[in-house]
């Protein structure tokens, strides 16, 4: 995979079927639905304390908000990645190319991802830290590559767009 | 999200509930007598209400390094050095306290905060 910026846009080339089918689980790996550990670390409160009341008005108030908020830079990343379902050769390597006017989306769309996958396999903070982990063996090998590469895709755009 | 108290005379008022109309009947009379509602006050210091709130923003694991930095950058509007200095402490300490002001500013703050996918918090300065 080969990923550069040019002109206005980020430009992800040669990636290989297994890579783009990454690409693609990012809406998916983002929705929280039914991991409740997942939805509370998206939707977590607005105090540590006791001040239950808070916590109702910002459920009633802001979390429809923040919903609204995410589902939003979801649908903008699946509407970029729609570029990788062309009617291509299968197996064939791909090319994605990411306005950066979508640049905030992506870098939302791919923390939900990676806070949501995080969530649901309880990675400790040392497996997150661990970037000289063994080939992917498991499920949950996986799920960590992912992470970590939905967190490279994140520092690019982040460096593009702060140079 | 929070409702604003009415200041009155210097104290802060809030109505805190209003019981419901009255009914004396006096039977030989055959009268009903409906009295006012009373409204219940309760008068809270000034002080009380000023006392400064926190935004506190707590480790988390998975967010990067450099997108808690831009985060702060942006919300706040800190310099980057600023916006760093925060982040490291928020790694190494666990939690950094990044604005202290009035609620309302500060609840916003959070909410755009959450809107980032940060872990922060609301606290009353002690």
């Amino acid at each position: 995979m080969e990923i550069r910026r040019r002109n206005d846009q980020i430009e992800l080339s040669e990636l290989d079927p297994f890579l783009a089918e990454l690409l693609r689980q990012i809406p998916t790996s983002a929705d929280p639905s039914g991991v409740p550990a997942a939805e509370q670390r998206l939707f977590s409160p607005p105090t540590t304390g006791k001040q239950t009341d808070m916590c109702a008005e910002w459920k009633m108030y802001v979390e429809p908000e923040l919903r609204r908020l995410f589902q939003t830079a979801t649908e903008t990343v699946a509407a970029d990645l729609e570029q990788l379902n062309s009617n291509e050769k299968r197996f064939a390597n791909r090319a994605l190319r990411i306005p950066c006017k979508h640049a905030d989306a992506w870098l939302s769309a791919l923390n939900q991802a990676r806070l949501v996958i995080a969530a649901k396999n309880n990675f400790t903070e040392n497996e997150l830290n661990d970037h000289l982990r063994s080939p992917i063996g498991s499920r949950r090998d996986l799920s960590l590559f992912q992470v970590n590469f939905y967190g490279f895709l994140q520092e690019f755009i982040l460096r593009e767009m702060d140079g | 999200m929070s409702c604003g108290p009415s200041k009155d005379n210097g104290g802060v008022t809030q109505i805190v509930g209003i019981r419901g109309l009255t009914r004396v009947s006096n039977e030989k009379a055959g009268t009903i007598t409906t009295a006012e509602p009373t409204i219940e006050e309760e008068t809270r210091s000034e002080e009380e209400l000023d006392v400064p709130w926190q935004v506190v923003v707590h480790n988390d694991p998975v967010n990067l390094m450099s997108y808690v930095t831009m985060v702060f950058q942006r919300v706040f509007g800190y310099p980057r050095e600023k916006a760093e200095r925060h982040m490291l402490e928020v790694h190494h300490k666990g939690r950094s306290i990044l604005w202290s002001g009035m609620r309302e500013r500060a609840e916003l703050y959070v909410q755009q905060l959450h809107g980032y996918l940060l872990l922060a918090t609301l606290e009353k300065a002690c």
